[in-house]
């Protein structure tokens, strides 16, 4: 019989890496691969508040947002921009926002040096949903330039943990596990877990067990996602406070 | 995938906060307050049959633990008692305690008491305090909404998150308290806390109960407990509490140096009651004696 390892004892958050170092602290090490591993990880984690922040902050066309996206995270893999973050003088992703704000402004300075498509970045970016994300939920005016890299880094990083569960439940045949979620909480289509369970044909106890594990291991996703985008143990800790002490 | 919408975002926020209760016997009735280390929710005890409220940390944390076992040491009747303490499937620590129906304190100052029966309530949390020191354990944010006023009008002392053992320096430079209660030494972040930082808070709270304008006594009283100086303040939490005893029994208290008129005001007003009567029996002698000259 395989071993599930999520119905273990101690459930899955008992096996969480504590130790396991954060993609910015690897933006140190001396392997290369490691470093590129590293830079990846933040660039997935960044690239669409960093697209969106330059588009809106910046007022920036899409196609120059495009490639000022582009060429910021490759010039930050190039020049090791990472490596010079100290996590005493507040939280990678201010450290980060300063970065893009000091290259998209070196940038307009040196009246378009920058040739499009100059500097593309190693991973691959899908700017057609960043885009199509602005055209369907405008930003509100009047939103503070932290508050707004913010906003579009939370969203970014809950869909990539919507759509990593997602892909884990089709992988492990936990589909109905997802659908409850996406039902209860995503979506609200479901009110109760009554509802659910009389449109699913399940017991109540049965619908309570499978979203308890839909629930536990995305928050067990968010906090991976969270601990790669964060520079330190305690940057980390003060942004899961923040994220998840919503109330 | 279609973006997350800002409500959809909340709700998902939301369900990775709840806490993951199907290994436990709790069900979640509701949430009951949150603060920027974790959330208390009222929860049902399915084997028990009753409500009970349950804190969580919103990340794993070994101070969940330390509150919890600083609280274990403390059975009081005015300090909220401990049930259970375990883990969620999500990692989590938790514990159990008595779910306190009434008013925090802040919200009872707002009611119909009178300041004597605000002042017997301070009494009781002194009593806590007391209690607690003498356990070796520092409470370090005692202020009025840690502190609960049942419908019977018994008082508890909640939120032990910042206690510590009073023979365990804190580290130099961490502050943690609420500004308005915090003494200065705890302010400053001084290593070596002892009880008389949680007479300072209690200082504060006293403050807090009293009429505006307060009586001069308390007005003493309270500025003794808050003295900057931790050596001018009171040494102990039940000294404090004595000399609020002495001012509701109408004695002098050991913080006010009474005039000569505060002294006679004060056996006035403890001796109304026998100066009416005198007063009343000399007007009859006086009626009498001119009714019998008549």
């Amino acid at each position: 019989m395989p071993y599930d390892q999520d119905t273990s004892m101690g459930g899955p958050s008992a096996r969480f890496p504590h130790t396991r170092h954060s993609a910015i602290y690897s933006t140190r090490s001396e392997d290369a691969a490691e470093r590129e591993r590293a830079y990846a990880a933040i660039v997935h984690s960044y690239w669409k508040p960093a697209y969106k922040y330059i588009r809106i902050q910046w007022r920036k066309s899409n196609e120059d947002a495009k490639d000022l996206t582009q060429a910021f995270f490759a010039k930050a893999l190039e020049k090791n921009y990472f490596r010079k973050y100290d996590a005493a003088n507040g939280s990678f992703r201010g450290f980060l926002r300063l970065c893009l704000d000091a290259f998209v402004a070196n940038e307009a300075q040196a009246s378009n040096r920058l040739k499009r498509g100059g500097g593309a970045a190693a991973v691959p970016l899908d700017f057609e949903s960043a885009e199509g994300e602005l055209q369907s939920l405008p930003i509100a005016g009047g939103i503070g330039t932290e508050e707004l890299f913010y906003q579009e880094w939370v969203r970014h990083l809950f869909t990539t943990a919507v759509e990593t569960l997602r892909s884990e439940c089709q992988a492990s045949g936990k589909q109905t596990h997802f659908s409850h979620l996406e039902r209860y909480d995503l979506d609200q289509t479901a009110q109760s877990y009554d509802q659910l369970a009389r449109e699913c044909g399940l017991p109540v106890t049965t619908i309570t067990n499978q979203l308890a594990w839909a629930r536990r291991r995305f928050r067990a996703i968010v906090l991976q996602l969270l601990r790669d985008a964060t520079g330190s143990e305690e940057e980390f800790q003060r942004e899961a406070r923040q994220l998840l002490g919503t109330g | 995938m279609k973006p997350l919408s800002d409500q959809a975002l909340a709700r998902l926020r939301r369900a990775a906060s709840l806490p993951d209760l199907s290994s436990t016997r709790y069900t979640l009735v509701r949430e009951a307050g949150h603060g920027g280390m974790g959330t208390v929710y009222v929860v049902r005890d399915e084997e028990l049959g009753r409500e009970v409220a349950l804190k969580v940390f919103h990340i794993e944390d070994e101070q969940m633990r330390r509150e919890a076992q600083a609280l274990a040491k403390l059975e009081h009747p005015n300090i909220v008692p401990l049930y259970e303490f375990g883990r969620l499937d999500d990692g989590r620590h938790y514990y159990t305690m008595k779910l306190v129906e009434g008013a925090r304190l802040d919200e009872y100052r707002a009611g119909p008491a009178t300041q004597a029966d605000r002042l017997r309530l301070f009494v009781s949390i002194c009593g806590a305090a007391s209690f607690a020191h003498s356990r070796g354990v520092l409470h370090r944010d005692l202020k009025p909404r840690n502190i609960m006023v049942g419908s019977f009008g018994e008082v508890l002392v909640m939120d032990w998150g910042l206690a510590k053992p009073l023979n365990e320096a804190t580290p130099t430079g961490q502050v943690a308290g609420t500004p308005e209660y915090m003494a200065p030494e705890q302010a400053r972040g001084d290593p070596s806390l002892d009880e008389r930082a949680d007479v300072y808070a209690l200082g504060r709270i006293l403050a807090f109960l009293c009429d505006d304008p307060p009586p001069k006594p308390l007005r003493s009283v309270s500025a003794k407990a808050c003295a900057d100086r931790r050596d001018a303040r009171y040494a102990k939490a039940s000294e404090l509490a004595a000399d609020v005893l002495r001012y509701l029994d109408g004695l002098p208290v050991l913080a006010h140096r009474e005039t000569p008129l505060e002294a006679a005001t004060r056996w006035y007003r403890n001796n109304r009651t026998l100066l009416l009567l005198i007063a009343s029996y000399a007007v009859m002698r006086f009626l009498i004696f001119f009714w019998a000259r008549a």
